[in-house]
């Protein structure tokens, strides 16, 4: 079992650097005219920082589905940048409960765009603490669309999606729900 | 928890991280076709660059001059920081320069530059620069490139919104970022959570005069939000002005949350002609403020400070055709207006688009009153009636605009460290190209002028990380120049800036150069310590005060051996540069001052203070190599114990003064 994971995490590693190698653009279809002077900010080579949120997605085996997403949008080196950022980070067993073939369409380069929206609505500029959650609260997401907290004893919510984990990051923080996290 | 299979898995991913990030790393800077991009930006040996680039310096309180497009660094230009290296802030003539409400003030965050226009376009006679800390707004000189005037602007906290100019550089702007207590009893101490009750905003309309003398001719009293950035109508819209505000949900704490609650904020947009009329009609109520004015007068090279009492106030919900709020998506940061003065840009920057809003339909709204409704009684207009559309995906984190002149605008992206190019009237994006890392500012030279020159973009990065040789955590700014001429934007050059640069304006070398004052004329020298013979140089006493008229000369000061000086004196040395000829400064140091060393200009006069502490001889020299003769233009001085008979004595190669 153990092995499985790491042999699913090489593989998306792999993934992510055929991506953040084979294209820096994003968000539009317009393409970059310059041939990039140097990768993006993911390609900074610095092992004694504290892990940035797409490192931090990345070491995890239980966000294989998440990181190619991720990749397949372009937002590697966006969420790699000075953030901060709080990303709430579908685990792949939240993937695994869409209707069957969403994720594959989604991947397919024709539906970046919807895929980009999707995971842009995971995304927050700014750092959201486990303190600031109060029942109801909203925020407004990266897509420009809010989401809304919740707090129930202990348990804490975003729409509805349980958050199972946090993990801090240099760029900001990550939390690991079971759910994903879908705009209206 | 998951955290702990997140973290015992790390280690795994960075090395495979570090594994593919060298396969995936260009051999060679060369993605770009560096030959083509060397000779675009190269400057053979002793030929000029094509642009004055005038770089705010950030926190370092300076400007930078850099020659455009070789990236070159001319000059460091003291403003609101003290800079040993010449004496700026430490002579006797500039430190009333830095003189404020608070007293002398040392340091300051510059953030923005605006180069005085007429009709429009860049007249290359004055930058302006805001300080941001203690809000002040400078006015430098492009014919001496010294700074030569500032104002300190009261009822304000962060000048952000600063120092932005009207058309013909009628007013330059100062906005507050902070709303604070205001009042005759401003200084006031009220608890923070009254902020509803007593904060309010401030826009200062500091009046240019025709040498450049500032002064305030009024303020707008504004409902407590945050002011951001701000440009001036042009053409059709001469007369407006319009700033984006942020924290309009007047928050006063863990603004990062709780500013950030709305899905629009404002831009404001002030009829300013109709602000004068008021004024004029005697509308306004003079208000008890305390701020100084510091000015420098060539003739003498000596700065006044005065402290001004009292400001005029319009406070703007008192009228109903001043001022109007246009709804503007998330924590708009630039507010950028194009050209023709036609089109608003608003760069929400937590939106991922961009509203562009036009005049006309901003007009239209307004005399048709198509209201969405009032923000603390100011009317506001409805989002789609001045709305002339939405730049649809450009990218994330759009935070300034700047335009080519040709019906492009280019926008800098933070979050997603781009520049995009987009078309003003189809709003259609045309180009994006990297920067190297997370973009703040850019500029075009005369990208916020009604005539742009074009040709390049400077993107100034927040974020260097490994694009330069290491240097510790401290690391420079890094900036891009792209070759705009076509198309598609290019990069041409990637290079190390000074401070944090944020805004920066490039205007042709052929406005100014021609301009540049070689040096200054002695005759003309009003200094009242000037020496202007060698023959008048002298050493006298008043008291415990001790004043010593120095010359320079290649290669000599005159006296050089000076005795009489006492522990406990005061002594001002008053150092007069003989020389009339370009570029020979000279210096003057002394051991033991606590203060910096000065540096003359030819046919100027600074003076710098020196209380000696211990009995003993005491050497002085030049600091500027000056001459071949340069190591030898040096002077004694002879420190005798408090109470001592020894006179005052002053001499050169044995010929006394007397």
């Amino acid at each position: 079992m153990k092995t499985l994971s790491y042999l699913i995490l090489l593989s998306s590693v792999c993934i992510l650097f055929f991506f953040a190698c084979a294209g820096q653009d994003q968000t539009a279809n317009v393409s970059s005219s310059t041939e990039p002077a140097g990768a993006g900010q993911s390609a900074v080579q610095d092992d004694e920082s504290q892990r940035n949120v797409v490192q931090v997605a990345v070491s995890s085996p239980d966000h294989t589905t998440l990181v190619t997403a991720v990749q397949a949008a372009g937002l590697v080196d966006v969420l790699s940048n000075a953030g901060p950022f709080t990303v709430f980070a579908p685990v792949n067993g939240a993937f695994d409960a869409l209707p069957e073939g969403t994720v594959e369409s989604l991947l397919q380069p024709e539906n970046k765009a919807k895929l980009q929206d999707i995971l842009e609505y995971h995304v927050f500029v700014g750092v959201i603490q486990e303190t600031m959650f109060k029942d109801g609260r909203q925020f407004n997401q990266v897509n420009l669309k809010n989401v809304t907290l919740g707090k129930s004893g202990e348990q804490l919510t975003v729409n509805g999606a349980n958050i199972t984990g946090v993990v801090r990051a240099s760029n900001g923080v990550v939390y690991i729900i079971d759910k994903v996290l879908l705009p209206e | 928890m998951k955290r702990n299979t997140l973290i015992s898995s790390s280690l795994a991913a960075i090395a495979f991280l570090a594994l593919f990030q060298t396969s995936c790393r260009p051999k060679s800077p060369g993605s770009v076709s560096v030959g083509d991009a060397a000779s675009k930006v190269y400057v053979a040996p002793g030929e000029h660059d094509e642009f004055y680039n005038i770089v705010s310096g950030g926190f370092n309180g300076q400007i930078s001059v850099v020659g455009l497009p070789s990236g070159r660094v001319l000059k460091i230009l003291p403003v609101f920081s003290v800079f040993p290296e010449n004496g700026y802030g430490y002579s006797e003539e500039s430190k009333p320069m830095l003189n404020t409400s608070h007293g002398f003030v040392p340091w300051d965050d510059l953030h923005h530059i605006a180069i005085s226009t007429t009709k429009g376009e860049h007249d290359g006679r004055w930058a302006f620069a805001n300080a941001n800390n203690t809000p002040r707004i400078a006015r430098v000189d492009l014919t001496t490139f010294e700074t030569a005037e500032i104002l300190e602007i009261p009822n304000s906290a962060g000048n952000h919104s600063s120092p932005f100019i009207t058309e013909n550089t009628e007013y330059v702007i100062a906005g507050t970022r902070f709303s604070v207590p205001m009042g005759d009893d401003a200084q006031r101490d009220v608890p923070i959570n009254t902020y509803k009750e007593n904060f309010k905003g401030t826009i200062s309309f500091v009046k240019v005069g025709d040498d450049g003398t500032m002064d305030i001719a009024f303020q707008l009293v504004t409902p407590g939000v945050n002011f951001d950035l701000a440009r001036a109508g042009k053409g059709k819209s001469h007369g407006w002005f319009f700033f984006s505000c942020y924290n309009t949900e007047q928050a006063y704490s863990l603004l990062e949350v709780n500013a950030s609650q709305k899905d629009k904020d404002f831009i404001m947009a002030v009829n300013w002609k109709k602000a004068e009329e008021y004024i004029k009609a005697g509308k306004g109520k003079k208000v008890k403020a305390k701020y100084a004015h510091n000015k420098l007068d060539h003739k003498t090279h000596i700065t006044t400070s005065t402290i001004k009492e009292d400001v005029l106030q319009l406070d703007i919900r008192d009228f109903d055709d001043l001022v109007y709020m246009i709804p503007c998506p998330k924590s708009p940061h630039g507010c950028d207006v194009d050209p023709t003065g036609e089109y608003i840009v608003g760069s929400g920057k937590l939106a991922a688009m961009i509203p562009v809003f036009s005049f006309t339909k901003l007009m239209t709204a307004i005399e048709n009153s198509d209201f969405e409704g009032e923000y603390d009684g100011l009317s506001v207009v409805k989002y789609e009636s001045a709305l002339h559309g939405i730049v649809e995906k450009p990218g994330l984190g759009p935070l300034h605009t700047e335009f080519d002149g040709k019906g492009n605008a280019y926008t800098s992206m933070f979050v997603s460290s781009e520049v995009v190019k987009w078309n003003i009237s189809s709003l259609e994006v045309m180009d994006r190209v990297p920067t190297y890392y997370s973009v703040g500012h850019l500029m075009i030279p005369g990208g916020c002028t009604a005539k742009p020159h074009g040709k390049y973009l400077v993107a100034y990065n927040k974020i260097t990380k490994d694009r330069y040789l290491p240097t510790g955590p401290e690391l420079c700014h890094s900036a891009q120049l792209f070759d705009i001429s076509g198309d598609k934007m290019k990069l041409l050059l990637d290079f190390p800036t000074i401070g944090e640069p944020h805004y920066a304006e490039a205007i042709p070398a052929s406005l100014i150069k021609e301009k540049s004052v070689k040096i200054f004329k002695i005759e003309d020298n009003q200094h009242p310590q000037a020496v202007k013979s060698p023959a008048d140089a002298r050493v006298v006493r008043e008291g415990n005060v001790v004043r010593v008229y120095l010359t320079s000369i290649r290669s000599h000061f005159s006296p050089d051996n000076i005795e009489g000086i006492k522990v406990g004196d005061e002594v001002y040395f008053h150092v007069t540069n003989m020389e009339q000829d370009w570029d020979v400064p000279h210096g003057f140091a002394i051991k033991g001052a606590d203060n910096a060393e000065t540096l003359i200009m030819p046919g100027a006069t600074q003076t710098l203070k020196w209380m000696p502490k211990r009995v003993g001889i005491y050497p002085f020299y030049c600091t500027d190599f000056c001459s071949a003769l340069h190591q030898e233009m040096q002077g004694y001085i002879r420190v005798s114990p408090k109470g001592s008979a020894v006179p005052i004595k002053y001499s050169l190669d044995g010929e006394e003064g007397k």
